[in-house]
């Protein structure tokens, strides 16, 4: 799997090209700054790219807004965006455009090499991988209104690993039931805040954070 | 039309107010100056507290009617002592402040000038109506009793020679209404050359504003720096500290003790996962990534998304503001937005952010109870310092019933247009 790499930072992107090759990824490209990033996604189309948000020369926010810009070349271009802080913000704007592929995640989950990996894959397979964080910033706002009060605690666990983007498999797995009690739970969650079931995990994702923001 | 009405009309208020009262304060003034001892020295500043009142009445009116802004130029009042040292420094203080003379001059000023200028603003205007009234038939009784009024130039002596005037009064009623708003505004600024600080005095209190701002500004600096100094003592610091005491154990129970090792190793991660939670909130404390990233108008949209009222935002921002700019002005409204949160009671919560001649103007305003008070330690006074360091001003509107008004204006240039 080719992977189109930004990180400015020497050490954090010489280790993140080693995690990565230990985890069979090819680096296609491996680039410090936003217009090197731009020229890299345009032209090697890479399977997924691992993207820093903020990258010189301006220290903004370039590593965004070049995956932005060439998810609108490409649509569904997959994405990992990391990033020293999470920003609602940011997840509705990579969000925004509903083709999925996207991954918005806190530096600090690279520690976990695994889940870190599985994120990765994940996002290259067209999923989605929100960071926990922005989840529960969106549920610790939205926790007194109606209805996503109306949610047990159990509900409310699903809810943040359905947003992350896990499958149900994946979730039964998490927190040690049976997937059929994950099937129960998400359909009385789907049920609660009126969204139209669907079997696709990214499109749950979507409709989740959907409500969420428009919430 | 109804702005000559008008002004004309203050010009009349103006001159009736300036004849007696300028008249009368001025005589106070310099008969109580001249008695200087025993009575004028007790009496003198009575005086001039009076002359001062006045004088700022004058100023607001000024502002009010005849839209010149003057600024009040008197010396802040000092702390007085008890008895006859306190009188004879409260003396001091009328008799050294250059301004007290400019009143005086200005009262006398007033009562002549103003007085003139105000009254010719009212009569040119209704000279006009007083020709008609002549050609309506009042000519014929002052002729019949043996008069003949002379209007302007035009003896009136029959009906032809009244309509002649009713003419001619026209011309008086068009060039009066179109004078008299600008005698008034003449008046005033002739009021203003007098009332308002002196270069010199402005100067003055420039540097008294500025020195005050200042060290608010540093006091609210070393208070962060402290701050911050504690935060990372406390937090990530000694996160660390434990960090690299678990690795040197880890080291040493290697071969003796995998299994403990191991044990540590996860302790170890997760402080460092901690300590990097810390350094992220203590990071947007000082300056949130998003402000560095996107300005202040993602910046707010995000404390929005954040809050947990709802909010709406409204951004007109051609560009980047300057960075220290910024940050007060995020800083402001996110103290603003949780005040609303914690005390206002408030469901929604409007933000506009616009940036018009050279001020930037930020608008917050909920549906809650009301009744704020900047002086009530709400936190709105911290606010108002730190704007203060820019220049900036801070007004509340919050009646009891709501809504609360919050409004923000700071000079500040754009910088870089985005992208």
């Amino acid at each position: 799997m080719r992977v189109v790499l930004a990180e400015d930072l020497f050490l954090l992107r010489d280790g993140l090209i080693r995690l990565l090759e230990a985890y069979d990824f090819e680096i296609a490209a491996a680039v410090d700054n936003g217009p090197e990033l731009t020229r890299a996604l345009l032209t090697l189309k890479p399977d997924v790219a691992v993207v820093d948000v903020r990258l010189p020369p301006s220290f903004t926010d370039e590593g965004l807004q070049a995956a932005l810009h060439a998810r609108r070349e490409f649509p569904g271009l997959p994405v990992l965006v990391l990033s020293q802080h999470v920003e609602q913000l940011y997840a509705r704007e990579l969000l925004a455009d509903g083709s999925g592929g996207v991954g918005y995640l806190l530096k600090d989950r690279v520690f976990d090499a695994e889940q870190f990996v599985d994120a990765v894959r994940r996002v290259a397979a067209g999923g989605t991988a929100m960071d926990p964080q922005v989840i529960s910033q969106l549920l610790a706002r939205n926790a007194r209104n109606e209805p996503l009060g109306g949610l047990t605690p159990r509900e409310r666990e699903v809810l943040e690993l359905m947003a992350e983007g896990r499958s149900n498999a994946a979730i039964a797995q998490r927190l040690v039931i049976t997937e059929r009690a994950v099937a129960k739970h998400t359909s009385n969650i789907f049920g609660k805040l009126n969204l139209p079931p669907s079997d696709d995990d990214n499109r749950r994702v979507l409709a989740v954070l959907a409500f969420l923001n428009g919430g | 039309m109804k702005i000559g009405l008008l002004s004309a009309v203050r010009g009349l208020a103006l001159a009736l107010l300036a004849l007696p009262v300028s008249l009368v304060l001025f005589i106070f003034s310099v008969v109580f100056f001249a008695v200087t001892f025993p009575i004028g020295f007790l009496t003198f500043p009575l005086v001039v507290g009076l002359v001062r009142a006045y004088a700022n009445a004058r100023r607001r009116l000024a502002h009010a009617w005849f839209g010149v802004e003057i600024k009040e130029p008197y010396k802040p009042r000092p702390r007085f002592r008890r008895g006859l040292t306190g009188l004879f420094q409260r003396y001091r203080w009328v008799v050294a402040d250059p301004a007290t003379w400019r009143d005086v001059l200005w009262l006398i000023l007033d009562a002549t000038a103003g007085f003139v200028l105000g009254l010719i603003a009212f009569v040119l205007p209704m000279y006009g109506p007083y020709g008609w009234v002549l050609a309506a038939g009042v000519w014929k009784p002052i002729v019949d009793a043996g008069g003949g009024d002379w209007y302007t130039f035009i003896h009136v002596m029959n009906q032809d020679d009244a309509n002649k005037a009713a003419m001619l009064g026209v011309v008086y009623a068009v060039i009066g209404l179109w004078l008299a708003p600008r005698l008034t505004r003449a008046s005033s600024l002739l009021s203003r050359g007098l009332l308002a600080p002196t270069r010199e005095r402005e100067l003055q209190l420039r540097v008294a504003h500025l020195t005050e701002t200042r060290s608010d500004a540093l006091d609210t600096q070393a208070a962060e720096l402290r701050r911050i100094e504690r935060d990372l003592h406390d937090g990530a610091q000694a996160r660390l500290v434990a960090m690299g005491m678990s690795l040197g154990t880890i080291e040493h129970l290697m071969d003796r003790d995998p299994e403990r090792a191991r044990r540590l190793l996860t302790e170890a991660r997760e402080s460092s996962s901690k300590a990097l939670t810390e350094l992220r909130d203590l990071v947007r404390g000082i300056h949130p990534p998003v402000l560095a990233e996107r300005g202040l108008g993602d910046a707010v949209r995000a404390l929005a998304m954040a809050s947990p009222l709802r909010t709406e935002v409204s951004v007109e921002l051609p560009g980047r503001l300057d960075a220290p700019v910024e940050s007060a002005a995020y800083f402001a409204v996110s103290e603003v937005l949780t005040n609303a949160a914690k005390h206002s009671g408030a469901q929604r919560v409007w933000i506009d952010i616009r940036h018009e001649d050279g001020r930037l103007r930020i608008v917050i305003t909920d549906d809650g109870r009301g009744g704020a008070d900047a002086a009530g330690g709400t936190g709105l006074r911290g606010i108002e310092r730190r704007l203060g360091t820019f220049d900036g001003v801070l007004a509340l509107s919050s009646p009891v019933g709501g809504p609360t008004m919050v409004t923000m204006e700071l000079p500040c240039v754009m910088t870089s247009p985005r992208r």
